[in-house]
């Protein structure tokens, strides 16, 4: 029951076979082995396989092959070959947004995401955009910090000092 | 090499090892292992299928399961090699049950199939007969005579009782000038992690295992499975790569002895078990719920002079280390006061209801949120300044804490208790109260607060590093201790780094896997950087030393003092000579590129004056921490919005500050979740939430801007003079937010979590009561 999509995946024409109907999650995990983008709860509330779909994020869990066909897609694997997500990359590695590490690479797409509508974002803006992102280990403080850094809006470390 | 030749420093906020890798997507998780052929594995849960959670199994037919195409193997007890029985200290727990449930949770079959679309269909198709037996879901009636009985072969329902006397006991609260006393009530909190229980095991030729597992306790899992499944420890290899968060709840077996056990029935195939929210909601491990009853007294000049405490832990339907958990809240349950009389009883009890377990705080943030509103409403009663109140009573060293343990350094709760006093948050309240916008309040609560950190008394508390000079001169530790986020491997990393010079290109980790590190003991109780730490540096300086006398060797310097380390190689300063470390490897052994560090933590000489305690019972290293939230209410709805929140940590001395902060922060938020929101609710024993839309963690939109401030201090018995401190900052937010919801709205809830629903319910209470 597997049909040819043909989409492009992180800057790449990609041709597959595959179910139209298998879940873009497992499509990407288990059959391309990109296992950057995570699953968390396979319902839509965590945020841990966001993506972008012809640069507008999804959820990978949500989603399923036949929906990808003739669209561009973009996951952490590929995030860093614009600007902006090498940018998001670095700041969360540096501001100290990384903990498990396993909502993180949904985050900082849910980030791209944001930057790249509003490049100069609030730290409440910040907070709404990754409202649908879940982490438990952070508290979000050094995300938001992240995030305001890659947006380069202001210095994290004043912030957080008070 | 690289651009960067600076020496890594213990005391810098050095951006975390594994920070990069993760931010790429390049970290391998145990879920992210997708070998070829792979087969899958899933547990048959019949209580939650059929709506039971107490009942006899009267039989499991599988004909229709195993003609599913695609299906290879069913197994049920009876396929079960060994003891079929899990557990860490009470083996009380089947790996496949085949004779009663317990708890809706159980698992009575375990099948393998080709695909995980297979696997769900196959797991509906396994008929289970089961007769419903009565259940017993309320702790208190389950210690009632005639109670259902969870484990037959038990006289009752008790798993541990224990009773912590001091002084005159509770018989002097009859004497005291001031009594304060309330019934509280704690809820069930799942931990939340993001990657779910899961692993994969392959079989070898030879019998041997080789698994890769979240779990924070590789060595001991060995044991667990050894055990259940009837094999050699020595055959069983497993691999503990960064787990996607673990909070206690990966401490203890979840997927390893059903994985094993499909290992041994999969043909030499790789077989996964990955579980997903609804069962990890369902048969992972969660907080205690608990039920306080205390009583406080105090002289008039507020003084505290006695405590009694009646504690309820309900351990669900297998002991984990209910006992255990029991017995450090139990430690603290005085509190980080001066309190001479005391009586603390506890109960854990079993019940039908899903196995509660390990969790951040372990028993004690059950325990802080009665003793914190108690000591607010003291304050109320003699009317006098909270804070000054826990000022006036909090430990100090050389005191006797309220296990009976003389307290003798590092203990920092008034320093940390003065930090607050002093800052803006505290000291500009008045005014910020005052501004409370219309329709909503504002209010102002403390939280005075301690975490033992250890294994406890009876526990060998022991690691063993192994750091190695790799064939090209970089330096790597071989972790033995799982690292679930908080950072323990960047740590060591650091530790490294620091000890023997290195710069952060030349050091990397090797995560913990059974074949090449040693037994270290579990990742958990405030005890891994600690342990594991204290040895690391013994290995380090070992090497350390071997590198510079052998460097010696070569450059004809008779006086190691002279000799020194630098990123990359060894100097000697007076003749501009120098031997690089990749040079200088090659005039080692193999076996003489790695050192083995052994350290044991130290135990309380003083036993404290508990009895009824199996093990853990009491400790001698607390992390203190003094936390304040400023909260706001909204009296329509009544949502508690909690706008600033201060947590002042003395953790000792900090290795790395920014990771100090993360554990921090990360401890206070789950600690809002568990005072706002988290309930893990079950009715007769059915788990009621099977996703995140019914189980709420915090969001971004939920959190303050968390402020960490870490109060100076100095463990001299910890790596570096630190203590662990991913666990004290878990039990200051429930009663500091509901400090805070008395000081803003008079109301004292004394059930958590503090929904709007219990706010607002209070408010009309207080309203009808008011006068007219």
């Amino acid at each position: 029951m597997s049909s040819e999509i043909v989409f492009e995946l992180n800057g790449e024409q990609t041709k597959l076979a595959v179910s139209p109907t298998r879940r873009v999650i497992d499509l990407l995990r288990e059959d391309l082995k990109l296992t950057g983008s995570k699953e968390g709860c396979g319902t839509g509330e965590c945020g841990a396989c966001s993506i972008l779909v012809d640069g507008e994020l999804r959820l990978a869990c949500l989603m399923v092959a036949g929906q990808l066909a003739g669209h561009r897609l973009t996951t952490i694997e590929g995030l860093a070959e614009s600007p902006l997500g090498a940018r998001v990359q670095k700041s969360f590695a540096e501001a100290g947004a990384v903990q498990c590490g396993y909502c993180t690479p949904g985050m900082e797409v849910a980030a791209v995401d944001l930057l790249s509508r509003q490049p100069d974002p609030s730290r409440d803006e910040v907070r709404a955009a990754l409202s649908g992102n879940l982490c438990r280990c952070t508290g979000y403080v050094k995300i938001v910090d992240a995030v305001c850094q890659a947006a380069g809006a202001l210095d994290a470390t004043e912030d957080t000092a008070r | 090499m690289t651009e960067t030749t600076k020496a890594l420093a213990v005391g810098a906020s050095e951006t975390r090892a594994d920070a990069k890798a993760k931010a790429q997507g390049r970290e391998p998780y145990a879920a992210d292992n997708y070998p070829d052929g792979l087969l899958w594995a899933g547990a048959v849960r019949p209580g939650a299928l059929q709506g039971v959670a107490h009942a006899r199994l009267l039989g499991i037919d599988t004909a229709a399961a195993a003609a599913l195409p695609g299906v290879v193997k069913i197994l049920t007890a009876a396929d079960v090699p060994g003891t079929n029985r899990q557990g860490i200290i009470h083996k009380d727990m089947p790996v496949l049950v085949g004779d009663k449930l317990r708890y809706a949770g159980d698992p009575v079959a375990l099948v393998i199939a080709e695909s995980p679309e297979v696997l769900r269909q196959a797991i509906r198709l396994v008929v289970v007969r089961l007769e419903a037996l009565p259940t017993v879901c309320d702790p208190v009636a389950a210690l009632a005579d005639g109670a259902a009985r969870v484990h037959d072969e038990r006289a009752d329902n008790l798993l541990a009782a224990a009773e912590i006397r001091l002084g005159e006991g509770a018989q002097r609260l009859d004497h005291c000038d001031v009594v304060v006393s309330g019934s509280f009530a704690t809820p069930v909190q799942a931990h939340g992690f993001i990657e779910t229980e899961n692993g994969v095991a392959c079989r070898a030729v030879d019998g041997s295992l080789t698994m890769t597992i979240s779990t924070q306790a590789p060595f001991r899992d060995r044991m667990e499975i050894a055990h259940a499944l009837g094999l050699s420890f020595d055959k069983i290899r497993i691999i503990a790569p960064c787990l996607g968060g673990g909070f206690g709840g990966k401490d203890g077996a979840t997927v390893q002895c059903l994985l094993a056990l499909a290992a041994l029935h999969s043909e030499q195939r790789p077989v996964k078990m990955l579980w997903d929210r609804e069962e990890n909601l369902l048969a992972g491990y969660r907080r205690h719920s608990c039920r306080v009853d205390y009583r406080l007294g105090a002289s008039r000049d507020g003084t505290l002079e006695a405590v009694h405490c009646r504690l309820v832990y309900d351990t669900g339907a297998y002991a984990h280390l209910g006992g255990e958990v029991m017995a450090l809240g139990m430690e603290h349950a005085g509190g980080p006061y001066r309190i001479p009389h005391v009586l603390i009883e506890g109960q854990c009890v079993y019940t039908n209801n899903p196995v509660a377990g390990a969790m951040r705080a372990f028993g004690v943030c059950q325990v802080s949120f009665p003793f914190e509103a108690m000591v607010d409403e003291l304050a109320r009663e003699l009317g006098v300044d909270p804070l000054a109140l826990r000022r006036k009573n909090a430990l100090l060293p050389g005191d006797t804490n309220c296990a009976g343990v003389t307290v003798a350094e590092s203990t920092g709760i008034a320093d940390c208790l003065d930090l607050v006093a002093g800052h803006p948050l505290w000291l500009e309240r008045a005014a910020w109260k005052a501004a409370a916008p219309s329709g909503s309040r504002r209010g102002v609560g403390l939280a005075a607060v301690f975490n033992a950190a250890g294994y406890g008394a009876k526990v060998r508390d022991a690691a063993i590093a192994k750091v190695e000079l790799t064939c090209d001169g970089l330096i790597v530790v071989h972790n033995a201790v799982a690292d679930m986020g908080q950072g323990n491997a960047a740590a060591f990393v650091q530790i490294a780094g620091h000890v023997l010079q290195q710069d952060a290109a030349r050091v990397s980790v090797r995560q913990p896997d059974t074949a090449s590190a040693y037994p270290s003991g579990s990742s958990s109780a405030g005890r891994t950087t600690f342990t594991f730490g204290n040895a690391l540096i013994v290995a380090c300086e070992q090497l350390k030393a071997r590198l510079i006398n052998r460097a010696g060797l070569l450059l004809f310097v008779d006086d190691d003092s002279t000799l020194e380390l630098v990123p990359g190689k060894i100097v000697h300063r007076a003749s501009a000579r120098e031997v690089s470390l990749a040079r200088l490897v090659g005039f080692l052994r193999d076996e003489e590129r790695s050192c083995l560090g052994e350290y044991v933590a130290p135990l309380c000489p003083d036993p404290g004056t508990g009895k009824g305690f199996f093990i853990g019972f009491p400790h001698v290293v607390f992390a203190y921490g003094a936390h304040l939230a400023r909260i706001e209410v909204d009296l329509a709805t009544g949502q508690i919005r909690v706008v600033d929140y201060l947590a002042v940590t003395d953790g000792g001395q900090v290795i790395n500050p920014a990771m100090f902060d993360q554990q921090v922060h990360g401890g206070v938020a789950q600690g809002l979740g568990y005072a706002l929101m988290e309930d893990l609710a079950t009715r007769d024993g059915q788990v009621l939430a099977g996703d995140f839309s019914r189980y709420l963690i915090p969001g971004a939109l939920d959190l303050p801007e968390i402020v960490s401030v870490a109060c100076a201090g100095d463990e001299a018995r910890g790596p570096f003079g630190m203590k662990g401190v991913g666990e004290v900052a878990m039990n200051g937010p429930l009663p500091a937010v509901a400090n805070a919801l008395a000081d803003g709205c008079g109301i004292h809830l004394r059930d958590a979590p503090l929904t709007p629903e219990r706010v607002l319910l209070a408010l009309e209470k207080l309203a009808e009561e008011a006068p007219q």
